[in-house]
């Protein structure tokens, strides 16, 4: 082996670990929905790329109100769904589109575009 | 009221305030219930007691109350609680809607004022909270527009939130994805052009001419190079900014996806181009000095192209749901102040009265108050033919009134309508999953980084130990397994098949409630069907008329049809309607007699009738004369026989029966086909359960089951370890249907989303569950196929696209080939879910 191929494999395996740290490994810290005067906790959610913020924190029992906003075209996020309230909510570019529901039980709750692409997590406390 | 007319013209003299705006004031308040003249008088009376009112006169037929009131001494809420004392009600219609900017409890004030200052407005209630205005009114004196501009007049603005299924919205969607993929042409246009290019000066001395004029290592081929790096790093940045952003925007959420990978591959191929082109020396063979600029606009160029023929291909995808926002009617024409005017839809009112001529679509739900006709109602419920429709009929709204002209009272307008319904059951249901879906989520969230892995593993072990020019063959397996990998056909899989499926349920008058509910259908192994009102009419019709002792059949019905119109028994509806079915003119009877338990006895033209059950006729000593045996027969048939007698004569027997859907016979034998066990529930008595489940061909029979145990004979047979649906209306077989793995629900005219349905049948046919398993297998069955395509095309592609085959074939996957793969298989994914379009009901 030479130096070369040392070299190669060890910057390999190097970003193979930076990969699976940076993906899997580090744990994305939440957003605390605010709690409006109509009772309501609110959050704004990007969806550029991805979810902005992609974990959302809220309490149980309260009705729940996350505003989408959609800033791009990509085809891929033109709808989001929540599996587990059974709500889904197609995306206008542009537009601020409102996703409401009430958490009943404590749990983490995911919600993704149609194909999975992007994820985003409701943790309910 | 003359003096009232002059003064409203002019000012009055003495004050210059014009006198009409405190004198009399006119309004016309619908009344609900008016049915007598009795009724008349006492809202009559009930107004004119009310201080301030002047005159009340009620119009029978027109449901109307005129009132003329001095609105300095009274106001609507007066009059409305004046009907109200009175018995009756005032057709009055709420709204809600938001409104913009509400900061403080005084705007709300304002905007109340405003509102209630409103001619016609009753309740107005403004929260600052939801920032929401409820709004009730007489549709006959204010309008919404009316509403509207008393809002805009305290200074504040309706927000304007139009339905979300407006055909509007659905254009501006279709436009944004025609520019979409204007745009994504104009991207690949342009990757084409520097591609062809840059593919040939890669490799001149593969061709004739050029070999001569630009060769190997000399500096005018240098200088081509280097032209195609700047070239390619247009193409980057206008055909490919779109991976590079989301690939940017998908880091900075610690995701990957699909731009993450190509721009990753492509990336890669242009930095190394450009170190090769700048910097040679750091290479030990000439070799190795190559670009591969090719690659990255190549690449770039047909993902675009596939980018945009999937476009295409999911604009077809969501077309049904297209074809039910394009049903809606644009406009209505409504009575207002007596007038026929022709208003926007989205203005019709509750309580609205609606004017439909022949040929016209019926804008909203509703029910007949005036006239009949056929109606057509395909585009909603499915059913082919033309329905009859007289009073008290419900239309639906978007269906098309054929023969005659009707007017009908509005129940349900904007959201609320049927069709609305539909459309947000259907965009629901196509946006939820199907459980398999799952399984690809957990793969998806970890795909995408795990190529990323699979590329750097491959690059390590080709440079390690791959034939020389180690570095150019480690670079292109690197670069090919990157653009390969599809993880958009894996994702898109399920989601595209489900759109088309629900959308093809949808249009076949069958509404699936979600993924879920279309996977579990298609594995039932048993369906239990209610009886009243499921397989049969749910509505006892006269079926046999048996004369004897010298009547014939005609006076027979045609004197108890008599007797029987003045009774309230749903059976005697049912002889009375077969009776004059069959053209008969049914006297009047007098000295009517009901013995609850027994029949009836009245006289008609004057003689003697009787109309009972065998016990009413042994109690009144009538001789048989061999009619109970005739009516045992009846009995054994599923059907409820009445004896007649005349003048104390035996005369015969009438028999009516709730009635078998003409079609449920087929439709269980087409289940039965499935290899389906149908079973029958109902809470009837054997004998009549039996009868109706021999003529259907149902073997198991669940007779005389109480209501509230249906929900436990579904888990008596769910414990059979069995996938059971129940299929019933779903109202009185609620818990059954809940508890059922599939709970169908047989609509009834506008109410179409039952809660407690997972699959709602639009059109009362038990056809429809023949066609919801139909659909659902098929969807499915795409749904499979797409899944274990895009599945295989990975599996397979990976290792190829790694270098596998080299060994054994010396075969190695070009990154432009990958490209190709990679944008054929995320086509050839929603192209399948399209061809489920095709699919058509088959005959049972």
């Amino acid at each position: 082996m030479t130096w070369d191929k040392i070299v190669v494999d060890v910057v390999g395996l190097g970003l193979i670990g930076f990969i699976v740290w940076f993906f899997w490994l580090v744990k994305a810290k939440g957003v605390k929905a605010a709690l409006t005067s109509g009772g309501y906790q609110e959050q704004m959610v990007l969806v550029k790329g991805g979810y902005t913020p992609d974990v959302i924190v809220v309490e149980a029992g309260k009705p729940v109100r996350l505003n989408f906003v959609r800033q791009e075209s990509a085809s891929c996020s033109e709808m989001v769904v929540f599996p587990g309230f059974g709500k889904s909510a197609s995306l206008p570019e542009g537009e601020t589109v409102p996703v409401e529901f009430l958490p009943k039980e404590p749990g983490e709750y995911e919600f993704a575009c149609q194909m999975g692409m992007f994820r985003g997590k409701v943790i309910v406390e | 009221m003359e003096s009232t007319q002059t003064a409203r013209s002019a000012p009055s003299a003495t004050t210059g305030v014009r006198a009409g705006v405190a004198g009399a004031r006119r309004v016309e308040l619908p009344v609900s219930g008016l049915t007598c003249h009795n009724c008349v008088q006492a809202v009559e009376r009930a107004l004119r007691a009310v201080p301030g009112v002047r005159t009340a006169t009620v119009n029978l037929a027109g449901g109307r109350a005129a009132v003329e009131y001095d609105p300095e001494k009274t106001g609507l809420p007066a009059l409305r609680e004046a009907v109200k004392a009175a018995g009756y009600r005032v057709w009055t219609a709420t709204t809600r809607f938001a409104i913009r900017g509400i900061t403080c409890a005084s705007c709300v004030t304002k905007i109340e004022k405003a509102l209630l200052g409103t001619p016609g407005v009753l309740k107005a209630s403004v929260s600052v909270g939801t920032e929401e205005a409820d709004v009730e009114y007489l549709p006959s004196v204010a309008d919404f527009g009316a509403v509207k501009a008393a809002v805009g007049s305290a200074g504040y603005e309706m927000a304007e939130s139009p339905p979300p299924a407006s055909p509007e919205a659905a254009d501006r969607e279709a436009e944004a994805r025609e520019a979409e993929y204007r745009s994504l042409m104009r991207k690949w246009w342009f990757g084409a052009a520097v591609g062809v290019f840059t593919m040939i000066m890669s490799y001149p001395w593969l061709f004739p001419v050029l070999r001569d004029w630009f060769p190997r290592e000399s500096q005018r081929l240098w200088y081509v190079w280097a032209g195609m790096g700047v070239g390619s790093l247009a193409v980057i940045l206008f055909s490919g900014n779109h991976f590079f952003m989301g690939a940017w925007q998908g880091l900075r959420h610690r995701s990957a996806n699909m731009h993450t990978l190509i721009a990753l591959g492509t990336g890669v191929a242009w930095v190394y181009s450009t170190i090769a082109l700048l910097f040679p020396q750091i290479f030990p063979s000439r070799e190795f000095a190559d670009v591969y600029y090719d690659v990255t606009v190549v690449v770039i160029a047909l993902v675009d192209l596939g980018l945009a023929m999937e476009l295409r291909a999911k604009g077809r995808t969501s077309e049904a749901i297209k074809k039910l926002i394009g049903l809606q009617a644009k406009t209505a024409r409504v009575l207002r102040d007596g007038k026929e005017v022709d208003i926007p839809v989205e203005e019709v009112l509750v309580g609205d009265t609606v004017v439909v001529r022949p040929g016209e679509k019926i804008p909203v739900d509703g029910e007949i108050v005036d006239g009949s006709s056929a109606v057509d109602e395909s585009m909603v419920t499915g059913e082919s033919l033309p329905v009859e429709k007289g009073v008290g009929d419900e239309v639906i709204g978007a269906t098309i009134n054929k023969t005659g002209a009707f007017k009908f009272r509005a129940t349900k307008v904007g959201k609320d309508t049927a069709l609305a319904s539909i459309i947000r059951m259907v965009q629901d249901a196509q946006g939820s999953k199907v459980p398999v879906q799952r399984i690809v989520d957990v793969v998806s969230g970890y795909f995408t980084p795990s190529v990323a892995i699979l590329a750097i593993l491959g690059f390590m072990v080709w440079y390690t130990f791959g034939p020389p020019p180690a570095v150019v063959f480690a670079l292109i397996v690197a670069v090919t397994t990157l653009i390969i990998a599809c993880p958009c056909a894996l994702g898109m899989a399920t989601p595209m098949s489900l759109t088309t499926g629900v959308g093809l349920g949808a249009l076949n008058g069958i509404l699936i409630r979600g993924g879920e509910a279309l996977q579990t259908a298609q594995n039932l192994q048993t369906i239990i069907l209610d009886k009243t009102g499921t397989i049969t009419h749910g509505k006892p019709v006269l079926t046999d008329v048996v004369a004897s002792g010298g009547f014939d059949e005609e006076t027979l019905l045609r004197l108890a049809g008599g007797v029987e119109k003045s009774s309230e028994h749903p059976l005697a509806a049912a002889i009375v309607e077969g009776a004059k079915g069959r053209g008969l003119a049914l006297p009047d009877a007098e000295g009517f007699n009901a013995i609850p338990g027994h029949g009836i006895e009245a006289r008609v033209e004057g003689r003697a009738l009787l109309l009972g059950n065998l016990k009413f006729m042994r109690d009144r000593k009538i001789p048989l004369d061999g009619l109970d045996a005739r009516a045992l027969e009846l009995a054994d048939g599923g059907k409820t026989p009445m004896f007649v007698a005349i003048d104390g004569k035996p005369a015969g027997i009438v028999a009516v029966a709730d009635t078998v859907k003409e079609d449920s016979k087929g439709a269980i034998q087409a289940l039965k086909g499935m290899g389906i066990e149908v079973v029958m529930i109902t809470g009837d008595n054997e004998r009549t359960a039996r009868a109706i489940a021999r003529q259907v061909g149902i073997e198991r029979v669940l007779a005389e089951v109480l209501p509230q145990d249906k929900a436990f004979n579904v888990q008596k047979l769910q414990l059979e370890g069995k996938q059971v649906a129940m299929v019933g209306d779903g109202i009185n077989d609620a818990p059954a249907l809940a508890q059922a793995d599939v709970g169908f629900a047989i609509g009834t005219g506008t109410d179409v989303a039952i809660a407690a349905s997972d699959i709602t049948l639009i059109k009362g046919s038990l056809r429809g569950v023949v066609l919801a398993i139909q659909v659902s297998r098929a969807t499915m069955r795409n749904v499979y196929q797409n899944l274990v395509g895009a599945f295989i095309y990975n599996v397979l592609g990976l290792p190829i696209a790694l270098g596998v085959l080299y060994p054994f074939f010396g075969i190695l996957l070009s990154p432009l080939l990958a490209a190709i793969a990679m944008s054929f298989s995320s086509v050839t994914v929603i192209t399948n879910a399209n061809r489920l379009k095709r699919w058509k009901p088959r005959a049972a």
